[in-house]
């Protein structure tokens, strides 16, 4: 996992609520690739393309100053559906490093971090505002992400205070060492304190699993 | 002091370490892998020079990526490659697989419950959303994405932050022809699908504690389009009763240690829970969803929404799209809308009760000759099950096709899709833009009234069809 501090770069507006996962990459695509690199020209298959296979010119991402976003203003519950998280390596894939939401699919939201890709929550009406300064016409379109200061900054400068969890922070900031296995594995004895003591307490998921067949 | 809800006493169970901020180590009890996932997820924890933790919890069966057609012909490449990964990856790590053709092969979340895997108070992951669905038993059970499922994999835990809760009161009794599919869309139309988001939702209420295991099972299939990743029901003595007897359930003096333990599971009566909503189910009708999202629903008796009554902006615009993907008329009668598939099965509706639903619909009529239908059981064992009973035969004889089991048209692989613009009632439990394939037109609906639109050839109301 690559860290992510902090980041100042085009920011598209896309302020659709319930976008799902399937909508993000269809499950073909996932089954089809092993890289998860591969995944970025099929990321929002259904919205950026037409029937015929050529680019959708209605899509925002397809459009300048937009195809070059690093990070998207989306609408509430943002990555919702399927646990998939090609969604996030094919957003990652073309090219995206944050999403701003005013809410998030949770399960989306956990696999966001793990692959260094950071999801913002801000109200809606922050959301709004950051999208009403956007003027693509003079390339004022670029949006601060700041994962250390947890504060996002808008075009015109207006300033606007964030939270993230602090454990999901500090990983994001530091990178792969302070990924989840790599601390859970030097947490080793603990785990198996807590089987040993669970076995005594409830036996039966341990010990129902070992019927032969 | 308040009480302890029953999230909180299954959460503080497995808590291996509080790891600060509302994040805790878990244990995780109970591990199922499917074909998509599984491979590269055992392949992972190789690579990263680790073995797997406990393959003894860890189950696997191929699901979402073989073919449901006879002899599985019709596979893709990658999904023959998929289950092979499966096949040698569980062999050499020793995790116990059910393979195709084997009892205990099936959607992972039918055969979770059906061979007594997934058991009260045990915490039951996968690789897939609906986990959720386990919930109906009295698991806490959620979905994970791959990276989770590698650590998973290697250390038999997760790193989890901690979600608030929310009990839905489900009260009353539901009308003749409506079924557990039905209150849970109207529930979802209710409260929306974000209305469950960062909750872990506990269903109570008398309603639910009529049900049977398998409506349970359809209710807390679709937590997870309610914007909730874990949904659970207290279990009772219907939970101990469906139990009993179950392959990997305990047996024997252990069940009476587990069925003690499992007792002390429901809710304190004074616990506090952060949002409590109820719901009266008796004027709920048969629902099915009109949009691109589970909560575009409407009863079966609706009209089409007009958007000039829609005053979110956010809402109607979304209502604007759907409509023009569905190809439906605003303000008209959902009803009479034809119909060119339907599709019988998934996690959220494949169990012999939906089975034996669908077929006392389909018995002695006929599938409409415009009008592609298929059912497609959940499991192996519940294939088996519903052929010694005779319902394939009720469902072949009215023109519905009889498929293998597996995930199927629900998510579209192996070609299994409904062709663009072609327009599906499906059993599953997603109507996204796609899922049933590029273009594809989803209506959710419960068994019955899938196979009444089957019959009809167009959407109907199972309580009025005639003969
Ligand atoms: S049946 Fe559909 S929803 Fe259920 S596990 Fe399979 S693909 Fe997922």
């Amino acid at each position: 996992m690559k860290p992510f501090i902090a980041l100042s770069a085009t920011a598209a507006p896309f302020l659709h609520d319930n976008i799902d996962t399937d909508v993000i990459i269809r499950v073909e695509r996932l089954v089809g690739l092993t890289g998860h690199g591969d995944l970025g020209p099929w990321c929002f298959e259904a919205l950026r393309y037409l029937p015929d296979g050529s680019e959708n010119p209605d899509f925002i991402l397809n459009q300048e100053p937009y195809r070059k976003s690093e990070v998207l203003l989306a609408g509430a519950n943002f990555g919702c559906g399927s646990s998939r998280e090609g969604a996030v390596w094919a957003m990652m894939g073309m090219g995206l490093k944050a999403v701003l939401a005013p809410s998030f699919g949770q399960i989306f939201y956990n696999n966001c971090f793990q692959n260094g890709m950071l999801p913002v929550v801000l109200p809606r009406t922050s959301i709004e505002e950051i999208i009403s300064e956007l003027r693509p016409d003079t390339g004022m379109t670029s949006v601060t992400v700041d994962l250390e200061r947890q504060l996002v900054v808008s075009p015109g400068g207006r300033e606007y205070v964030f939270e993230t969890p602090p454990l999901r922070r500090q990983a994001l900031l530091k990178g792969l060492e302070a990924d989840d296995l790599s601390l859970t594995l030097k947490r080793e004895a603990a785990i198996a304190a807590h089987q040993a003591h669970d076995r005594q307490r409830r036996p039966w998921i341990y010990e129902s699993v070992e019927v032969q067949s | 002091m308040p009480g302890r809800t029953m999230f909180q006493k299954i959460w503080d169970d497995h808590v291996v370490a509080d790891l600060g901020d509302n994040v805790f180590l878990l244990h995780i009890d109970r591990h199922i892998l499917h074909d998509l996932g599984g491979p590269g997820g055992i392949l992972s924890v190789k690579q990263r020079g680790l073995r797997i933790r406990n393959p003894e919890l860890t189950f696997a069966t191929p699901d979402h990526a073989i073919s449901s057609a006879r002899g599985r012909a019709g596979t893709s490449e990658v999904g023959i490659r998929l289950l092979e990964g499966l096949r040698s990856g569980t062999r050499s790590a020793g995790i116990r697989l059910f393979d195709v053709g084997e009892v205990g092969q099936g959607i992972v979340h039918v055969i979770g419950p059906e061979l007594g895997l997934t058991l009260p108070g045990a915490l039951l992951v996968c690789g897939d959303s609906h986990t959720c669905t386990h919930g109906g038993i009295g698991a806490m059970a959620f979905g994970i994405g791959t990276t989770e499922l590698t650590h998973v994999l290697a250390t038999q835990t997760l790193v989890q932050p901690r979600p608030k809760t929310m009990r839905i009161h489900l009260e009353g009794e539901m009308a003749v022809g409506v079924t557990a599919k039905d209150l849970i869309l109207h529930l979802i139309g209710t409260v929306g699908v974000g209305g469950g988001s960062g909750y872990a939702v506990e269903y109570a209420g008398s309603a639910i504690r009529s049900m049977g295991i398998e409506e349970r099972l359809t209710v807390c299939n679709l937590s997870i389009e309610l914007g909730a990743k874990i949904g659970m029901i207290a279990p009772d003595e219907k939970t101990f009763a469906y139990l009993k007897g179950r392959k990997f359930a305990p047996a024997g003096e252990l069940w009476g240690r587990a069925t003690a333990y499992w007792r002390t599971l429901p809710s304190d009566v004074n616990a506090e829970f952060d949002r409590e909503v109820e719901i009266q189910v008796g004027n709920v009708a048969p629902h099915v969803t009109w949009g691109t999202s589970p909560e575009q629903v409407l009863p079966v008796d609706g009209l089409i929404p007009d958007m000039a009554d829609v005053t979110d902006v956010g809402k109607r615009e979304a209502a604007v799209a759907a409509l023009k993907y569905m190809g439906l008329q605003p303000g008209k009668p959902i009803i009479g809308t034809p119909v060119d598939w339907v599709f019988i099965g998934s996690c959220a509706n494949s169990r012999l009760s939906d089975l034996r639903s669908a077929a006392e619909v389909a018995r002695g009529r006929k599938v409409a000759s415009s009008v592609r239908a298929w059912v497609v059981p959940g499991s192996e064992s519940v294939k088996r099950q519903a052929e010694a009973e005779g319902l394939d035969a009720v469902f072949r004889s009215a023109g519905f096709e009889w498929r293998e089991p597996g995930c199927s048209m629900c998510l579209a692989a192996n070609g299994e899709t409904v062709p663009a613009g072609q327009r599906s009632v499906s059993t599953s439990n997603r109507n996204f833009v796609g899922r049933q394939g590029p273009g594809a037109r989803t209506h959710l609906a419960s068994p019955a009234t899938a196979a009444a639109a089957a019959i009809a050839g167009h959407i109907a109301d199972v309580r009025k069809l005639g003969n």
